[in-house]
Formats: C-alpha cells, structure tokens, sequence
C-alpha cells in the first residue's frame, strides 16, 4: 500500500467537504445550526428561565422542613420552575390543560417517614415508609423522559443527604440514577446523543461521492491507474474519520459556546474522539453498501436512509421517548453504544476505563470492522461498475 | 522500464455483451514508437477495445499482450506503463485544473519533483496555466477535455490509449492537442487512439485500422489506403468498404 496515493485520494475527499456546498452543509453547517438551535433551546444560553413548570403539592402539615427542603432543591434545578399548589386537584387540571408538565405530590407523612429514617437509619423496621406520587404530562417528550430522572435524583439528595447506591429508605424514589441534576439542562441529556447523530450522515455523503465518482467514470479511471482497492477504501476511511472528528471539534466547541458543560477530563475528550473515528469507520462501511445498492446519486441518497433512519431512531438523543420495544432495539445499531459511552463519560462522569465505556467502544468497534469488511466486499464485487 | 520492439499485441480478441457481440476476433499489433489509430462509427467496439487492453474488461476469449505483459496474468505491470485518457471526460468538478492532474500524478505514485515539473510543463503545453488555478467544474468543454489528456498523460506512460481526445472540441483546441499528440510521437511513446474523425486520423497516424461491428475490415498506412482504395480522403476508404458513411450515426 502506497500512502502517497491514499493521501492523495483522501486530500481529494477533504477538499470536497470544504468546496462542496452540499457536503459542507451537510457535515459541518448542519451540525452546528443544529447544535446552536437546540443548545439555546434547552441549554443555559437560551434563556434565564427554567424548561419546565412543575406544580407541587405539599400535603405534609407536620411543620417540619423536609418538605421545603426538597422544593427548595427542586426549584435549585436549572431544568424545573416548581409552582406550589395548595389543591392537588387544581394542580392536576393545571397539568390535564397543558400549563405545566408535571404534578408532584408530597404525602402528608413525609416528614415523618425522612425523620424516621435519620432516627435510625440503620433499622428498617422503625422507618416509616411513603410514596411520594408524580403525575407527568404523557404529551411531552422530554417531560417523560427528563423530569422523573431529576425528580429521584433531588429526592434523593433531599431525604439522605448523598447520592445513594442502594434503594435502601423509607420514601419510595425508584431507582435513582447517578446524575447530578442541580448542574444539568436538558441539552445535557441530549448533547452525548448528538455527536453520534451528526457521524451517521457520513453514510449519506460517502454513498453519494461513490456514486458520483462511478457514474461520472472516475472510478473506472483510477482502476486504470496502479491504485489497489485497498488504497481507495483506505483513503475513504481515512478522510471520513477526520471529517469525524472535525465534527466532534466543531460540536463540542460551538456546544460549549450555548451552554454545554459537559463531566469528565482530557482522557474522556479523547475517548470521544476515539469512539467517534471508530464509529466513521462503521457509516464508511454503510456507505459502500448504499453505493453498491445504489444505481445512481438519487438512490444513493434514498438507500442511505435506510441505513440512517435506524441508526439515528434507536441510537442517538432521538431514541429518547421510544417504546421499551424500541430501547431494546437500539441495543442492535453501534450508535447506540457510541451514546451510551458517551453518556457515562460526559453525564455520568464516568472513567474511561469502566466497564461499561469499554464494553461500548468493543462493540462498536466490532460492529465497525464487520460493516466495513460487509462493505467492502460487496463494493468490490458489485459496486464499482 | 524498457518495452519490447511490439508494444500492444491483439490476438483473436472477442467480447460479447449477452448476445451482442462487440468485439468479433480482433487481431492487430501496434509497435513500440508507433501512433496507431482505430477508426469506425460509434458502437464499432473502438472504446470496448481500449477497455479490454487496459484491464477495465475482460476479454470473452482472445489474447492480450501490452509490454510485454498479459493484461489479464499481470494487470499491475500493465498499468504501470500505461495512460489511458476516457471518451467521456472524467475529472473531480470540485478540484481545480492542477489538483485533477497532480492527483493522478499522485495515483502513480510520481516523485514530487518530477510530478511538480511534469504537472507544470503539461498545464503549458496545453495553454491550462491561466486556469490552472480555477475548479475544473467551472471550465469549457474544450478546456475540460485538455485536462482529461493531461491527467492520463501526466506520469509520462510509455502507452497512451487515447479514446476519441478531441471530441467535442474547438478547432483551435483540437490543433493544440495534436500538437501534443505529434510530440508524443517524437518522445517515442506508443499511442493508440480512437476517433471518428477521419481528417484526424490522417493528420496523426502512422498507420490505421478500421474497424465495423467489432470485426478488423482494414490496415496499414492511411497513404496506403487511399492508395489502395483509389480514394481522396479515409472517408472514402470507410465508405467503400462498408457502404455507409462513418459519421452517419454520430
């Protein structure tokens, strides 16, 4: 293998990404616009206001400060604008009209069942348990997924004072996850989503400049040159994955720019760099499969979404919302795993050497290699005339 | 790499599509040095030849030989020696003029000086310098042609296919590249090329072969054509030969 060809193929593929207008668009303007668009949306940029109207109903009477120490907690959120209703009935009309998304009921035992647990909270038979009941609006999304996450989360910070590792309390608070509410924004949960999201749409633009380099017989003019099929494949692999991380750059940055604070250190930047090449080498392996499939630059763009719409549906910030049927699914496509790792390093503060980040980038990796070899046997078997 | 005194040998060549036959038992040799035309009407089999002897397409069944090589047995070494420019102009529309052809240089893995001072001398022989600069998808048809011959011709071959180099063009772009062609043939390479354009053929060629539905009906000198057909021109050698004018159907 001659590096100076595949350096020379694979310049030629950058420099179309920079003079292209469609695959500037698409790789480079797309991410950004998007980024801006949904940081300023549900990031700390856009607005000095809260995401979403929480109504509380605090029924504890008892006089003790349990209770407005969670709204107090609550209303620390960046993410929730707690109202307090003094009628759960009218909070729930509130709630039935669409005025705010979320309704949460604080029993009248409350105060007793946290003291109960602080008097001895090594003896579960003298706690006195309760349930604390959230009601959510099922039209909204992001309430669905969001609130319940942040609501257990503050709970929990609220009645034991640390981020417990067991379900072990007299208040019922379900499992609680191991996000730090009072420092997030929605854009927060979503923004891991969103590097693999942008990845995906190399698919499109390497099916397209195949196709193109077919129809217009370039690639028949190169096999009349010494260049080798693994020289070409190569140069694709190598030009996607810097467009890959270029994009990873780009996001991070203008993410950074509306709001995004992403947990984690240097290693876990360069984790997500990795993951990402990793992943480009996957969607160049879709590509030549859509380019093989594809009889012209149309189609390529058609049979590119077939690759896509999965990919982005179950594995990106898009899969949030989905049926559990679907969550299950998304444990099929590599994105998926690429937003999970990037979940645990950015949301989750996880390091990089935990298992479940390691797992992640093995499967995406694997995933890749199989794809790309899928790929480049039926491209050159099938695809190059 | 030195070439024997044959550059290109043909034997027995045949290519069938389905049941269309393009090429029906061709046979010829070209020698080393030599500028060989191929002439006949579109569909003839002229571009399905050059395929086959580049390596694009397999022969049904025949022989190939370019330097010495066989074009199916060592396909790499046969590329080495060769340039082939397409009928169809093939360039990157996003590259300007000089990136196209210093790609391919690039391709044949050119060292840099060389592929620096070869790049340069074929944008001025051409008369690409001025737009060497500008994206190739921004050209002329003509300008777009010169640089699909400078892009196969960039790496100095010692074969150059040149399928139909001047369709399309201009006459004062078409006297420029057979300019270029002429000293190709001063530079000692073996040429072969394709054309329609009879007038062309007459200008360039040492010798000819015409070929009809992918069958060989003539060889040799264009002087000894005419002379052997009591014709004016090649037109008039085609046309009583085959009874049909060979630009009828372009």
């Amino acid at each position: 293998m001659k590096l100076q060809r595949v350096a020379a193929l694979a310049k030629k593929n950058l420099l179309a990404l920079v003079r292209e207008p469609g695959a500037l668009f698409m790789l480079v303007l797309f991410p950004v616009i998007a980024t801006v668009a949904f940081g300023l949306s549900f990031g700390t940029a856009g607005s000095g206001q809260p995401a979403y109207e929480v109504g509380v109903v605090n029924e504890d009477l008892s006089g003790l400060r349990w209770s407005q120490y969670l709204v107090g907690n609550l209303s620390e959120t960046m993410i929730l604008n707690v109202q307090n209703y003094s009628d759960r009935s009218v909070a729930q009309s509130d709630l039935s009209q669409g005025r705010i998304q979320a309704v949460l009921i604080i029993p009248d035992d409350f105060a007793l069942s946290c003291s109960s647990f602080w008097d001895s909270p090594m003896d579960p038979s003298r706690w006195i348990n309760t349930t604390v009941t959230l009601f959510l609006d099922s039209g909204s999304l992001f309430a669905t997924q969001a609130i319940p996450t942040i609501m257990q989360q503050t709970l929990s910070v609220s009645v034991y004072g640390i981020q417990p590792t067991s379900a072990s309390g007299p208040v019922s608070i379900g499992s609680p996850s191991l996000v730090d509410v009072s420092k997030l924004t929605t854009f927060d949960y979503f923004a891991p989503g969103f590097f693999a999201f942008f990845a995906i749409f190399l698919i499109m633009t390497v099916s397209q400049s195949l196709v193109f380099e077919r129809e217009k017989g370039l690639l028949r003019r190169i096999r009349t040159t010494p260049t080798s099929s693994s020289e070409f494949i190569a140069s694709q692999a190598v030009s996607n994955m810097i467009i890959a991380m270029i994009q990873v750059a780009i996001v991070f940055l203008v993410a950074t720019l509306v709001g995004y604070r992403p947990l984690g250190d240097a290693t876990s930047f360069a984790s997500a760099f990795i993951v990402l090449s990793i992943f480009s080498l996957c969607c160049v392996g879709f590509g030549l499969i859509a380019a093989t499939l594809a009889k012209s630059s149309g189609a390529a763009t058609g049979i590119a979404f077939i690759f896509i719409m999965p990919l982005m549906f179950l594995g990106t910030f898009v899969s949030v919302g989905l049926s559990a049927i679907a969550k299950e699914a998304g444990k099929f496509v590599p994105s998926y795993y690429v937003t999970d790792a990037l979940t645990s390093l950015f949301l989750r503060g996880a390091p990089v050497t935990s298992p479940t980040i390691l797992l992640d980038i093995s499967v995406v990796t694997i995933y890749s290699v199989i794809v790309l070899m899928l790929g480049i046997i039926l491209y050159g078997k099938y695809g190059k005339t | 790499m030195t070439l024997k005194e044959t550059a290109i040998i043909v034997e027995s060549l045949t290519r069938k599509f389905e049941d269309v036959t393009a090429i029906d038992g061709l046979s010829l040799t070209v020698d080393r040095g030599e500028l060989f035309g191929l002439l006949g009407p579109n569909g003839a089999g002229k571009t399905t030849t050059i395929n086959i002897l580049c390596g694009l397409l397999e022969p049904t069944s025949g022989s190939v030989k370019v330097g010495g090589y066989d074009v199916r047995k060592e396909p790499n070494k046969v590329k080495k020696l060769i340039g082939v420019s397409p009928q169809e102009t093939a360039v990157y529309p996003h590259l300007t003029g000089k990136e196209n052809i210093e790609l391919f240089a690039n391709l044949h893995a050119m060292p840099r000086e060389e592929l620096k001072k070869n790049v340069d001398e074929l944008l001025q022989k051409l008369s690409l310098r001025d737009h060497a600069k500008r994206q190739a998808g921004k050209y002329s048809g003509g300008m777009m042609r010169r640089i699909n011959l400078a892009m196969s011709l960039v790496h100095d071959p010692e074969i150059a296919f040149l399928d139909e180099p001047t369709v399309g063009m201009d006459p004062q772009s078409r006297r420029a590249v057979w300019d270029f062609i002429r000293e190709l043939k001063k530079q000692n390479k073996t040429v072969l090329l394709t054309t329609h354009y009879m007038e062309e053929a007459e200008e360039l060629c040492d010798r000819v072969g015409i070929i009809d539905n992918g069958k060989l009906i003539s060889l040799g000198a264009p002087q000894q054509l005419k002379k052997q057909f009591k014709a004016r021109n090649l037109e008039e050698v085609f046309l009583q030969l085959t009874g049909r004018r060979i630009r009828e159907d372009v």
